[in-house]
């Protein structure tokens, strides 16, 4: 049964499963420090395919599957499957999974696609109207890069604010089950904008609405960072970490000792050119899907939020001159189901 | 949290954010570009040697540097040269080339003509617009000023 908590927080008594997860990337994120956790790598970023576009949806396809075979279920056993992707009108997803046969619920929340997919997979199996659900996110550097920023080949140089959009899809199966990882709480964002108009600057465009839902969270839960051994956010990247403490920090919530960053563990910044650290939907998705997610299963992490952030702008709107709204959707998981 | 104003917000990000490092991307940039200039006029002097009348060996430098720059673009090579050498690389007639190439290159996926035709120009096309506007312009103070 799912129950409100406070203003913004639902509460999942059953605590359904994280029944399997898959992450799939290519060859700039195996050069980076999650590459062992990774299921599947695929050195040629084009996946076999002639296209970006096309390279993207087999990611997906092969996240998807792979979480199937890991969690030994056919497409028939799902009952409903979230996935969304960067891509205009979410082709990544369509493409990728529509020989799967399974009722599909196309989401966009930019970046923040992840936590919204899980969440809901996760509410549905709680609500007893799915028994399984599916949750599946990708990005992919190439065509995200042509569609919001300039042509691979382009000289441009990029300001050391700026995000390496991660080449990477994550699928996860919620279920009812006795293993760990449980999903106990979700909480939806409200969006924010704060003013902030550089493309090139996500990470500050996306803190306050991290900052915000956390807070919410916070509230709603009484807890407060010590109840936790990790707070993960998706993409905020360097500058959007240090803008997350400092928001934090004025309602007098510190986080730093708690806090990680897929953007800034997906990739060894010293040694790999990612300016901030990396982005995109399939950086939360790779990095929550693989190590994370493992980590939890092995009790290595008890208690995560998980919390992906999405930018909300399309290209039209800032070539228009419109500031970037955001969102941030959170994800408490934890590897014991009951709520002592 | 959302009681910050966006004005301090601003305040707030822009002392998060790097900056550019500018005594590192100037001299890169002087370098590269200097380099790229002194490679054309090397060529000029070349085909000058060869025979070729000064008015005609200044176009045909060019055209063999938006040439290479079109080759390199093509073997993924131009934009790790354009990492660091930033403006240096964008400025000169290399980067034009650049500017055209990517795109053609990249959006061919789309078709010939609404992808690789259309695009081409996505990027360098407002140049050449606005560059022909500023010649347009000129002619005609120039021409207005000749009448007395």
């Amino acid at each position: 049964m799912v129950e409100r908590i406070g203003n913004y927080t639902m509460k999942l008594a059953g605590a359904p499963s994280v029944l399997s997860f898959a992450a799939v990337a290519s060859k700039k994120e195996s050069e980076g420090p999650m590459a062992s956790y990774i299921d599947i790598i695929n050195q040629d970023s084009m996946f076999g395919q002639t296209t970006w576009e096309k390279a993207e949806s087999s990611m997906q396809q092969e996240a998807a599957n792979k979480a199937l075979t890991k969690a030994q279920l056919s497409p028939g056993q799902i009952d409903v499957l979230f996935a969304g992707d960067l891509l205009n009108q979410c082709i990544g997803s369509h493409y990728g999974l529509r020989d799967l046969g399974i009722p599909f619920v196309g989401i966009y929340g930019a970046c923040s696609n992840m936590a919204e997919s899980l969440g809901l997979a996760a509410l549905f199996v709680e609500s007893a109207i799915a028994g399984n659900a599916m949750a599946v996110t990708s990005s992919h550097f190439c065509s995200a890069e042509r569609q919001f920023r300039f042509p691979l080949e382009y000289g441009g140089v990029r300001t050391p604010t700026a995000q390496w959009t991660v080449t990477g899809a994550g699928g996860a199966i919620v279920g009812a089950s006795s293993m760990p990882p449980y999903v106990k709480q979700v909480s939806f964002g409200s969006i924010l904008d704060k003013g902030i108009k550089d493309i090139n600057n996500m990470g500050a465009a996306m803190a306050p609405a991290a900052a915000q839902t956390l807070t919410h969270f916070f509230q709603d839960t009484l807890t407060c960072a010590d109840n936790y051994d990790l707070i993960l956010t998706g993409d905020l990247g360097s500058v959007g970490s240090e803008l997350l403490y400092e928001l934090m920090e004025r309602d007098s919530y510190n986080i730093r000792k708690k806090h990680a960053d897929c953007g800034l563990m997906i990739y060894d910044r010293d040694r790999q050119d990612v300016q901030a650290g990396g982005s995109g939907c399939g950086c939360s998705a790779t990095v929550l899907c693989s190590y994370i997610l493992q980590s939890m299963r092995e009790g290595k992490i008890r208690e995560l939020l998980f919390m992906a952030t999405g930018a909300l702008m399309s290209t039209v709107s800032v070539q228009q001159g419109e500031s970037i709204p955001a969102i941030a959707h959170l994800v408490h998981l934890s590897n014991r189901p009951d709520f002592n | 949290m959302s009681t910050i104003t966006n004005a301090a917000y601003a305040q707030m990000t822009k002392d998060a954010s790097p900056r550019t490092k500018v005594q590192q991307s100037v001299p890169l940039a002087f370098v590269f570009g200097g380099g790229i200039c002194t490679i054309g006029h090397a060529l000029i002097n070349l085909y000058i040697s060869l025979g070729l009348a000064k008015e005609a060996a200044i176009p045909t430098a060019s055209i063999t540097l938006v040439f290479l720059a079109a080759l390199l673009t093509g073997l993924n090579v131009y934009d790790d040269i354009a990492r660091y050498g930033g403006a240096g690389t964008l400025v000169p007639i290399t980067g034009f080339a650049n500017a055209i190439t990517a795109p053609a290159l990249e959006f061919k996926s789309e078709g010939y003509v609404l992808g690789l035709g259309a695009k081409m120009f996505s990027i360098a096309g407002p140049v050449l617009v606005y560059g022909m506007v500023a010649g347009i312009v000129y002619g005609i103070i120039l021409y207005v000023f000749q009448l007395y």
